[in-house]
């Protein structure tokens, strides 16, 4: 599938507090170690639900051109 | 240090663009606890400023004392982070003084009805242009989870630890009550809907109060057995009602429930703009006088 967005998780700033993936739609994330991740085989939708409600801005939707592709292939 | 001027070409962290452009990545993470919904509610405010294109530097956050005044220090504008209770009475000044600013308060319920009360029903009778967004967690989070005035006749905190036995506040009734123009509530779950109420309040000319039920599963749910952020938010999901919805129900059927929506919308002369035709209308007279 190509798309031009990604789901960019800043996990330094991520607390573990579920919210992300207790209300995302797809089931694509889940919490391991107190810190999020990608579950395993899932979709993600790029819905965005996750970027709305994280009360601490460590999940988000972003363009990968550019400068940014190098945050999305980190993890 | 260098100054961030909200150009996202020079973003050089992890986070979002809208993140990047209104708040202090300097200052980030925050404080607040996993789950607060208080960083839910100030993206919503960000995000209220970001669709309506304001100017980064005609618009002041003023906030008091508490947990979701923190937010003053995080948001990258003017901002002044103000004694316990007196948020209002400073952008009240900010406002008299530059009436073409943009004066957004932000503060929790403690702050803004206790402590504060008296500021929120003068400020909301005069009907000075402000924008009250309060991050309502029903519990003084910040000393330790004492009862406040929006926690719910019954329920418990650290000074009521066999319940508490007022009545609760209705913020957005009781900034209604005593005059204010716009008064809506939303919630740390509704993120969509809280950002256009935050929207509509700072469109409005006079006082708007947008009361927005935040998540405190640290001291409030913690102390009632409401479960994580997750059941808290999941809770706001499914006892919500509208106001139309609410207009139908018994006060038996209404117990318990979160009525979030726009409540009251009534246009009144804003202050500053009376405050300064009378400046003028006065000034004309001593010259004709002359």
């Amino acid at each position: 599938m190509s798309s031009s967005k990604e789901l960019i998780m800043n996990r330094d700033w991520c607390k573990g507090c579920g919210i992300c993936a207790a209300f995302c739609p797809k089931h694509a994330l889940e919490i391991v170690n107190g810190k999020v991740q990608r579950s395993e085989g899932s979709t993600c939708v790029l819905c965005g639900q996750c970027e709305l409600r994280c009360p601490d801005y460590a999940i988000y939707i972003a363009e990968t051109e550019g400068e940014k592709e190098q945050w999305v292939k980190s993890y | 240090m260098t100054v961030n001027t909200g150009d996202v070409s020079k973003k050089t962290q992890k986070m979002s663009d809208l993140i990047y452009k209104y708040m202090r990545p300097e200052h980030l993470p925050h404080i607040w606890c996993p789950g607060c919904g208080n960083g839910i509610i100030m993206r919503d405010v960000a995000q209220a400023i970001e669709n309506l294109g304001l100017s980064r530097n005609q618009t002041i956050i003023v906030s008091g004392i508490g947990c979701s005044s923190r937010a003053a220090g995080y948001m990258d504008f003017n901002t002044i982070h103000t004694t316990h209770g007196r948020a209002l009475a400073f952008a009240t000044g900010i406002k008299l003084a530059n009436p073409e600013l943009e004066v957004i308060v932000i503060a929790g319920d403690g702050d803004l009805a206790a402590i504060g009360g008296n500021h929120l029903i003068h400020a909301a009778r005069r009907n000075i242009g402000l924008t009250v967004v309060c991050m309502n967690n029903n519990i003084y989070g910040m000393t330790g989870g004492q009862y406040s005035p929006t926690t719910p006749t019954g329920e418990f905190g650290t000074t009521a630890p066999y319940g508490n036995l007022d009545r609760s506040f209705d913020i957005a009734g009781l900034a209604y009550g005593a005059g204010a123009s716009y008064a809506a509530r939303g919630s740390a779950y509704h993120v969509q809907q809280t950002v256009s109420l935050i929207q509509e309040g700072i469109r409005n000319r006079g006082f708007s109060i947008i009361d927005v039920a935040s998540v405190c599963p640290t001291y409030y749910g913690r102390k009632n057995k409401k479960g994580s952020a997750v059941d808290m938010l999941k809770w706001q999901r499914d006892n919500a009602v509208t106001p139309e919805q609410a207009a139908k129900m018994t006060p038996e059927e209404l117990h318990g429930k979160l009525v979030i929506g726009l409540l009251h919308h009534t246009q009144y002369p804003e202050f500053t703009y009376q405050y300064n035709e009378l400046i003028e209308r006065l000034a004309k007279e001593r010259e004709d006088h002359e």
